[in-house]
This record gives C-alpha cells, structure tokens and sequence, in this order.
C-alpha cells in the first residue's frame, strides 16, 4: 500500500504550491475563516443542512449518464456524463457557493462579495445571497460584463450589485484582484465566497472539498451502473474547481487515468492561450503559489479563450501539484476543437454543453477512440451551454 | 549597522521624524524617476520606497494601479528599477532606498540572483506586500544575509502576538497600515491610530513608520507626532497623474508638496 494522499499541510502548501501569500491585513480574516471552516467541516448540524441544500435546492445527486450513441459513434471506451449542468444555476458552481454561504451565515457576515467571469459563479453567489437574505456584490471585469450579458442581468434580477472593473485586463483576474480590494476594505462584515479552487488558504482546499460530492456520487454510481471503477476520468480546467471536485476521490485510486484539459484559445504555440500548466510557470498570484501566464519580467499577460470561464492566467495549486508528481496529466483544446466538441455532444446526444465543458468533450472526443469498448470514461459536463448561445452563434456568424 | 538603522537612529537623537515619499518606478515615464529621487533628497526626504511596477497591485487603490499600468506601459520592470537605484547612488550614498512591490517579478528573477541584484544595486530594503512571514523565510534569509532589511507590514487588525512575530522576522523599521483598506483610501482615524501605536511600541522596539492616508501637511504632521516615520504615495502620485503633460511642473508639485510636509514635521 502507498500512502495516502493528504494534501495540503496545514499551513496551505501542496508541495512548493499554494500557501498564503496576502497583505497583512488579509491575515486576521484568512485564519479567522480557517479556523471556522475547520469547525463546521466536522460540524453534523452544517453538514446535514448542507446535503439537505444540495439535495432539494441544488437538485443533487446528478446523474452519471452513459452517452452511449456517442460512445458507439466513436468506436472506443464507454463514455458517462457527470451531469453538473443539471444542477440548479446551471453549473457546478453552486455545490461550492451553498457550501460557503452557509459558512458565512455561521460566520455572522452580512456582506457577501464575489468575482466571476462567465458569470456562471456570479449568478451562484447571487442566487444564494438572494435566497439567505445577503447583501451581494459581483465583481466582473468590463470585457466579460459586455460579453455575458445575459448573465449579467440574471444576476442583477437576483437583487446583486455587479461592478464592472475597468482596470488592467479588465477580465476575470482583474475581477478577482477588486474582490481582494474590497475584502482588505471590508474584513468586519464581508465575506469573499471565491469561485475557484484559487486565491490563499484555505481557499484551495475548502472549494475543493466542497466541490468533491461531485467525484463521490460519480465513484458510487459507476461502481453501481458498471459495477467497477472508471479508467480515466476527464474534466475542464479553469482554476480547476469542477476538475479537482471530479478527480479528488480518485487520487488513491491508481489504475484511474485523470486528465484535466485547458483551453488552447488560437493554440498554444500561437501564445494566444489559457493552458498555464501546459505552457506556463511557477510564480504568485492571488495569494497562492502555482502555474501562471507570466513574461520574463513575472507581470501577468493576457489570456485568450473562447470560453470566459476558462480565461485566466492561473490555476488552483493543487493541480500544480498534481501535475508535477504525475498523478494528473493536462492536455490542452483549442478554440476550434472545442466548437466541434460542443456540436457533437449537442447533435449526438442531445445535449447542449457549456463552452468551458465542451473542451472535456473535444478531447474526449480524441481519447475514447484509443481506448477499448470495455473501458469507461467518466467526463465532467461541468455546465449547460444556455449561457453561451449569443457567443456561439456570433462565432458561427448567425444573427440572433 | 544598516543605513535604514543608522538613519532612524540620527533621526530619533536629533528628535526628527523620517519623511518617506512612494513613488512607482517609471512611472509616468523611465526618465522621470532618477532626478525625481534626488530632488526629493533635496527636499529634505529621509528614506524613499521605490515601487516595482506590477501587473496585479492587488493591495493598491486606483491611483497607485494606475502608476504601475503607465510605467508598464514603457516596459519597466524590477531589472530597470534596480538599474535605476544603481545609477542613483552614483551620487547619493547615504539616502536609505527601498524596494516596494509584489512578490512575482521577484520570483520570476529567482530569489537569489534578486538578493544579489539588490545588493550591487546598493538595496537598503524590501517590502513585498503579498509576502507574510508565512512564506517570506527563504527570501529574508537572504536578504539579511546581503546586509538587506526585509520591511513588514503591520495593519489595524494585527494581534499582539503578530507584532512580536513581525519584530523577529523584520529589520529596519515596521510599516504600519494606518486603515483597513487599498492605499490612496479615505482618512486615517488620529485617535485609532495612536492606540494601535501604543500596542504595537508595547511588542517591539523597531521603528514604526505608518502610512496609508497621509494625504497634506497636516496629517503628516499629526502621524509624525505618533510613529518614526511618514510614508507618503497616492497623494505624490496624483500630482505626477494631474500633469502627465507637463512632468516638470508633476516635478515642483511633488516638491512643494513634501517640503510643505517637511517643515509641518519639523515645527511638532
Ligand atoms: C460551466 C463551467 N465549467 C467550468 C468552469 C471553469 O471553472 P473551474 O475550472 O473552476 O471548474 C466555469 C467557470 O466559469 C464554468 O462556468
């Protein structure tokens, strides 16, 4: 037996990655959080109101779904369909914001704030301040508010303030850095609900085990549906929330391939990407240490990708980490390959993706052929694609 | 002794306070920083904290972003920032300078080939804002190896125990955020201020600059009367800011503006 996986240490670190790298004045309520974060993971009470919420508010468990026009289409491995996109909001994005309202409800904070960057985050930390009765601000780079407008407004009917952030970039880590600026201001009465597995500890881990119902229930309805573990397991990596929630359970689970995909945007060699793991390098960002997008002067460049989800020049450390030792392998997926992923799941199963998850579709779409017929992917659908039909028919030059 | 130390020594035989301007290297252009540092020594300034320009100045308000983003702009960076201080002590070896910024440009020259630069540069100290004595041990040992202080941040929300960690780890001075918040915001509470400087004289014996707030004679004068030392930035840089046409005009305004501070100081 090898021992088991047991990451991060209690100081935040996966290995070199991770850690805690803020202010001083970020400190106070970073522990503050740990410690309460600490309390309540072994709390039955929250527990319980937390799967009650997952199960009659998000709609969970999700169904592990076995595509199999497509898997027989493709001529390889069995493919199923962890079906995120079914969760309320559309995303997989809730199963962390239920999990950190809560806690900030325990907290006795009565401000909510966030970043986002599709805006699927945004309309999950809104939908959950409307419901818990929070004052809820989104925080959301200029460029992404002109192109997810439609989110935008969903979010603006959920009774959130959304500001459009004009600075640098004016994209997703932009956001992110005003989110910070807020909390610095705010510490006393505000809670930053972070939507990925980034920023400092414990951050990265306590998103993570937030978005791990999404690995359980898939392990127990493989082993339940097939009677046996998956072989490979394939998910979208942004910052790497709805990834590492698929792949967490498995870490012990040797024989189980994980691959995480970035997105490509024009292609990696073009260097108009978002695939830091595939092509970027060590630094700090965010409060953590991890791969980033970086010049040789280590300022941050611009990213590009079809998908506003997966356009950030980071990643959550843990993947860092993963990566380095080899448990997890990370590929990357165009622009292009992605749109031919997302019409094929859409025409051969009926199923419309998220642009973020059609890039787990287009690399599938590559594997399952490698594979045998008795073998079995499971594939993250971390969304539904409602959100992204005004990008897609702009792409493909149709007017609405 | 180091020159921070030796300095704050000076000052605090002589029953001065020290005047410490920010102003972001490059910023609004390469040329603009060297004669700026001498004239602010010519003002009569005691310590200056030079930014490095960052992409993502996380902890900054909007005046100081907007600094980073023009000199970026113009391509600076922490190897043309070390350059400008090397070419600064040319003429000026007595004037402590320290290197204020973010972590990444740091990591991405290598902590110890940065240790290096900043020593031949003649580096007197650093203060990396996202760099809590949590992950700072690698970098400090060798800074303090170079003969280089590692400058930490105090805030309003610091415990006890925080400040007796921070006067283990630091040298130099302290530098007291003065309000919960992004530099360039709001006003800084004299009554807060001052009880928050007696806890933190009760935990170390460092000086303790304070900044964040300072924005006029008058509340430098008022900080001055509670701390070692007064950093002033978003209010030098505005000035730069209100005259990106005309930087020698930017240049007198700054000027005015410090020896109006000076003298407010001086007369406690
Ligand atoms: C549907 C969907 N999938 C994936 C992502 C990427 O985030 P992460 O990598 O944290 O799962 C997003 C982010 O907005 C998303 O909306």
């Amino acid at each position: 037996m090898t021992e088991k996986y047991n990451m991060p240490d209690e100081r935040g670190h996966f290995g070199p990655y991770g850690g805690m790298f803020v202010a001083e004045t970020l400190i106070p309520p970073i522990q503050e959080l740990n410690a309460a974060y600490q309390q309540y993971l072994q709390d039955p009470e929250f527990i319980a109101e937390l799967d009650a919420d997952l199960q009659h508010y998000v709609g969970r468990p999700s169904p592990l779904y076995h595509a199999e026009r497509w898997s027989r289409e493709l001529g390889g491995a069995q493919i199923y369909l962890k079906r995120e996109d079914l969760n309320h909001t559309g995303a997989h994005k809730i199963n962390n914001t239920i999990g950190q309202a809560l806690l900030a409800k325990r907290m006795g904070k009565t401000r909510i704030i966030a970043e986002t960057g599709a805006g699927q985050h945004g309309v999950a930390t809104a939908t959950v301040a409307a419901r818990l009765g929070l004052e809820c601000v989104v925080y959301m780079g200029a460029v992404d508010v002109a192109r997810q407008s439609l989110n935008v407004y969903r979010m603006k009917l959920l009774g959130a303030k959304v500001v459009a952030v004009e600075s640098g970039s004016k994209t997703l880590k932009d956001a992110l850095n005003e989110a910070l600026r807020d909390w610095v201001t705010n510490v006393d009465n505000t809670f930053y609900i972070i939507g990925t597995v980034a920023g400092p500890h414990p951050y990265p881990a306590m998103v993570r085990d937030f978005q791990t119902i999404i690995g359980r229930e898939a392990k127990q309805q493989c082993l339940a549906q097939v009677g046996r573990l998956p072989d490979a397991l394939v998910a979208c990596v942004g910052g790497g929330s709805n990834a590492i929630g698929l792949f967490y359970p498995f870490i012990d689970d040797h024989s189980v391939k994980i691959i995480g995909v970035e997105a490509a945007g024009d292609g990696v060699e073009t260097g108009r990407h978002s695939a830091p793991l595939c092509a970027g390098r060590p630094g700090v960002l965010h409060g953590n240490r991890t791969y980033l997008m970086e010049d040789d002067d280590g300022e941050i460049i611009e990213t590009h990708s079809i998908s506003a989800g997966l356009d950030y020049p980071g990643v959550g450390p843990e993947h860092a980490w993963l990566k380095d030792t080899g448990r997890a392998e990370y590929v990357n997926i165009t622009d292009t390959e992605a749109m031919a992923g997302f019409h094929a799941l859409t025409r051969m199963e009926g199923i419309i993706p998220a642009l973020e998850s059609s890039h787990a579709m287009a690399y599938t779409m590559k594997l399952a052929p490698t594979m045998s017929k008795d073998e079995i992917i499971i594939v993250c659908l971390s969304g539904r694609g409602d959100k992204d039909m005004q990008t897609i028919a702009q792409r493909e030059g149709i007017e609405l | 002794m180091s020159r921070l130390a030796a300095t704050f020594e000076a000052l605090a035989e002589s029953g001065r306070k020290a005047l410490i301007p920010f102003i972001t290297a490059g910023d609004p252009k390469p040329d603009f920083t060297l004669p700026m540092m001498h004239a602010m020594v010519e003002a009569g300034v005691d310590v200056i904290e030079l930014g490095i320009p960052f992409s993502d100045p996380m902890a900054d308000g909007p005046v100081i972003q907007r600094a980073s983003e023009r000199a970026l702009e113009h391509k600076m960076s922490l190897r043309r920032t070390l350059t400008i201080v090397s070419e600064f002590r040319r003429t000026n070896q007595h004037t402590p300078v320290v290197l204020m910024g973010y972590v990444n440009p740091i990591e991405a020259m290598g902590y110890e080939d940065f240790a290096n630069a900043a020593q031949r540069a003649d580096i007197d100290g650093v203060l990396t804002v996202d760099l809590p004595p949590e992950e700072a041990e690698e970098c400090s040992i060798l800074l303090k190896a170079r003969g280089i202080d590692p400058i930490f941040l105090l805030a309003p929300n610091s415990s006890d125990e925080r400040i007796k960690k921070m006067d283990t780890v630091g040298s130099g001075y302290l530098y007291y955020v003065s309000l919960k918040g992004v530099t360039g915001a709001g006003h800084l509470d004299v009554v807060d201020v001052e009880n928050k400087l007696n806890q933190i004289r009760g935990n170390t014996g460092l000086p303790v600059a304070i900044g964040f707030g300072v924005k006029d004679a008058q509340t430098a004068k008022t900080v001055a009367g509670l701390g070692d030392g007064v950093v002033v930035g978003s209010a030098l840089i505005s000035k730069i800011e209100a005259n990106l046409d005309d930087q020698e005009r930017a240049k007198q305004d700054i000027i005015e503006l410090l020896t109006s501070m000076r003298q407010a100081m001086d007369s406690v």
